[in-house]
C-alpha cells in the first residue's frame, strides 16, 4: 500500500503508542484525585501540556485539550461570540477555512452575526489589503487557517497577526495542518487562539488542543468540573493527552529532516506529474506551501474514478470532486481559487508523510499517467476536446 | 461502498466508446455537477437496437450505470428500450448508494436522449417518450442544524 492521504489522517507512531500505552491499564487514575496514582496522571497531562506550549513559544496554562481540530475550531469561534458580542458581533475569515469554521460561521449568522468572507487568489492567499478594508469597529475576531487543508497553500499569518493587533481585533487560526509541520511562534506571529489536531501529526485521533492567550476573554465550551481551567469540563483524555504530547515531541524533533525530505519527493512527484502529463496544472502555492502536499486538477475527467482505480493499485489519496464530497458540489476551495466545476471535479491530492520514498513517487506518477488516460478516453469532454482541436 | 456488480461494470465498462454515423445520439447531465453521459444507440430498419456505445464523465457509479444501461438496451426494441427505467438499471447492478441514484436517472436520460435525436433525425414519433431533459439535478435539500 502506498498511503498519501496524510491530510487526511497519519499512522499514530509506534513510540507515541508506546507512552501512551501504560495510560490505559497502568496509570488509569483520575488526575483531579490527591492519591499517587492520580497524580502520576496528573504529572503526564503537565509534562504534555508543557511539552506543546513550548513547541509554539506559549505558555502551559494557555494550552487547553478538547477532542480535536473541529471542536477547537468550534470552541474559538462560539465562545469568542458570545464573550465579546457586547463590543461587536462582526468576524471576519475566508473563503477557503476548513468547513468546521464554515458551518460554525454559518450558526453565528443565524444568530445575528455578521460574517465577511475573504476571496482568496489563485493559489489560495488571501489579500492583505481586503482584510484591512474589511475591518470594521464592531469586528471583534479574525479568523483566517495557518495553511490549507486541500491545496496546501500557507497563508501570511504574521502579517494577518500584525493587522489583527493594530486593529485590536482577536485573531484566531485554525493550524490543524500546519501545526508542527511549520515552525509557529504564537508571540511572533501574534496569533490570540490556534486550534491544533493530534491524529494530523501522528498522534491519536480524539485529542487536539486549543491555544488561547491569557487575558482572551473566553466562555467556558463545556460546563462541568474544573478540569481545562473549568473552562472545558470532563475527566481528562489521558492516554490522548499523553500521545499528543509525545506526538508533538516527536514531530518538533525531526520537523527539519522531515520537511527537507517532503518537499524534495513534493517537488520531485509535482515535475513528473506537470511534464508527463498534458492538461493538468498544479493547484495551490508553489512555495508558500505545506511540505507534504500535492494538488492538481486533471482536465476532462472525475476525482471519484481516479481515487477508485488509484485505490485498485494499492494508493491511497483524496480529491475535491463533489461525488467523494456526499454532495452535488465539488470543493469549495477550488471553486474560491477559480477554477471551474468541471476542473474542481477533476482534482486529485496527495500528502505525503516522512515514511515516502522515491520509489512511491515514482510508481503513483506511472499509474496516475495511466489511469488519466485510460478515464479521458472515456469521456465524452475529451471527445470533445479532441474533435474542436481537430476542427482549428 | 459499491458493490461487486458496479465494481465490475467500472473496472470493466462494456460498450465503451463511439458510433460512427450512429442512428441516434443523446448527451445529458451537465460538467458542473461532475457527471455527463452521451450514448450512442445503432438502430436497423426493424426498430432493434443492434449496437449501444457510450462515454462517461463521471463517478464509478456514473460509468457503471452507462455501461449497464447499454447492455440492458442491446438487441432490444425502441418499445424495451423504453423500459429501461433508471430502477432497471439500480437492480442490475445490485443496487447504488442513496448518493448516487441520481447516476442512475442520468442513464435514463441518456437512452431517452439517444432515442430521440433517432426519432427527430427519422421525422417519426416514439410512442410514450417525452422530450428528454438534458440536465438532472435532484433538488437536494440542505440539511439544517
Amino acid at each position: 500500500m502506498i498511503y498519501l492521504d496524510n491530510a487526511a489522517t497519519t499512522k499514530t507512531a509506534p513510540e507515541v503508542v508506546d507512552a501512551m500505552l501504560p495510560y490505559f491499564s497502568e496509570y488509569y487514575g483520575n488526575a483531579s484525585t490527591i492519591y499517587g496514582l492520580g497524580a502520576e496522571s496528573k504529572k503526564a497531562m503537565d509534562h504534555a501540556r508543557q511539552t506543546i506550549a513550548d513547541s509554539l513559544g506559549a505558555k502551559p496554562e494557555e494550552i487547553y485539550f478538547t477532542a480535536g481540530g473541529s471542536e477547537s475550531d468550534n470552541w474559538a469561534l462560539k465562545a469568542t461570540a458570545e464573550a465579546y458580542a457586547s463590543k461587536g458581533k462582526h468576524i471576519i475569515t475566508t473563503k477557503i477555512e476548513h468547513h468546521a469554521i464554515l458551518h460554525t460561521c454559518e450558526y453565528l449568522e443565524k444568530r445575528g452575526f455578521e460574517i465577511t468572507y475573504l476571496n482568496v487568489d489563485r493559489d489560495g492567499l488571501i489579500s492583505l489589503d481586503e482584510l484591512k478594508a474589511a475591518i470594521r469597529p464592531d469586528t471583534i475576531l479574525i479568523s483566517v487557517m495557518f495553511a490549507n487543508n486541500e491545496i496546501g497553500t500557507i497563508e501570511p499569518i504574521a502579517e494577518i497577526g500584525e493587522i489583527a493587533k493594530e486593529h485590536g481585533v482577536l485573531f484566531h487560526t485554525d493550524a490543524v495542518q500546519a501545526y508542527a509541520q511549520v515552525p509557529i511562534n504564537v508571540d511572533e506571529m501574534h496569533i490570540d487562539m490556534l486550534s491544533a489536531s493530534g491524529h494530523k501529526l501522528n498522534g491519536p485521533k480524539g485529542i487536539g488542543f486549543l491555544y488561547i492567550r491569557k487575558g482572551v476573554k473566553i466562555r467556558s465550551f463545556v460546563h462541568g468540573g474544573a478540569q481545562e481551567r473549568s473552562r472545558r469540563a470532563g475527566t481528562e483524555n489521558i492516554p490522548g493527552i499523553v500521545g499528543l504530547g509525545a506526538a508533538v515531541e516527536r514531530a518538533m524533533r525531526i520537523m527539519d529532516s522531515k520537511t527537507r525530505k517532503e518537499i524534495e519527493l513534493r517537488d520531485y512527484l509535482i515535475g513528473r506529474l506537470e511534464n508527463e502529463i498534458p492538461h493538468c496544472w498544479l493547484n495551490g502555492h508553489r512555495t508558500k506551501r505545506l511540505p507534504n502536499n500535492i494538488n492538481f486538477s486533471f482536465l476532462f475527467i472525475e476525482g471519484e474514478s481516479m481515487l477508485i482505480m488509484l485505490d485498485m493499485k494499492g494508493i491511497c489519496a483524496s480529491s475535491g470532486s463533489a461525488c467523494t464530497s456526499g454532495s452535488l458540489d465539488p470543493s469549495h476551495v477550488l471553486l474560491a481559487i477559480g477554477l471551474k466545476h468541471e476542473e474542481a471535479h477533476g482534482s486529485l491530492r496527495l500528502t505525503l508523510s516522512e515514511d515516502s520514498t522515491k520509489e512511491e513517487m515514482d510508481i503513483v506518477a506511472e499509474e496516475v499517467k495511466k489511469i488519466v488516460q485510460r478515464l479521458r478516453d472515456m469521456s465524452p469532454l475529451y471527445e470533445d476536446f479532441l474533435k474542436s482541436q481537430k476542427n482549428n | 461502498m459499491y458493490s461487486e456488480k458496479v465494481m465490475d461494470h467500472f473496472q470493466n465498462p462494456r460498450n465503451v466508446g463511439e458510433i460512427e454515423d450512429a442512428s441516434g445520439v443523446g448527451t445529458v447531465g451537465n460538467a458542473k455537477c461532475g457527471d455527463i453521459m452521451r450514448m450512442f444507440l445503432d438502430i436497423d430498419e426493424n426498430g432493434i437496437i443492434r449496437e449501444a456505445k457510450f462515454k462517461t464523465f463521471g463517478c464509478g457509479a456514473a460509468v457503471a450505470t452507462s455501461s449497464m444501461a447499454t447492455e440492458l438496451v442491446k438487441g432490444k426494441t425502441i418499445q424495451e428500450a423504453l423500459q429501461v427505467t433508471n430502477k432497471a438499471v439500480m437492480e442490475a447492478l445490485d443496487g447504488l448508494p442513496p448518493v448516487k441514484v441520481h447516476c442512475s436517472l442520468l442513464a435514463e436520460e441518456a437512452i431517452h436522449a439517444a432515442l430521440w435525436d433517432y426519432a427527430e433525425k427519422n421525422h417519426i414519433t416514439i410512442e410514450g417518450l417525452q422530450k428528454p431533459k438534458n440536465d438532472i439535478s435532484e433538488g437536494e435539500e440542505e440539511e439544517d442544524y
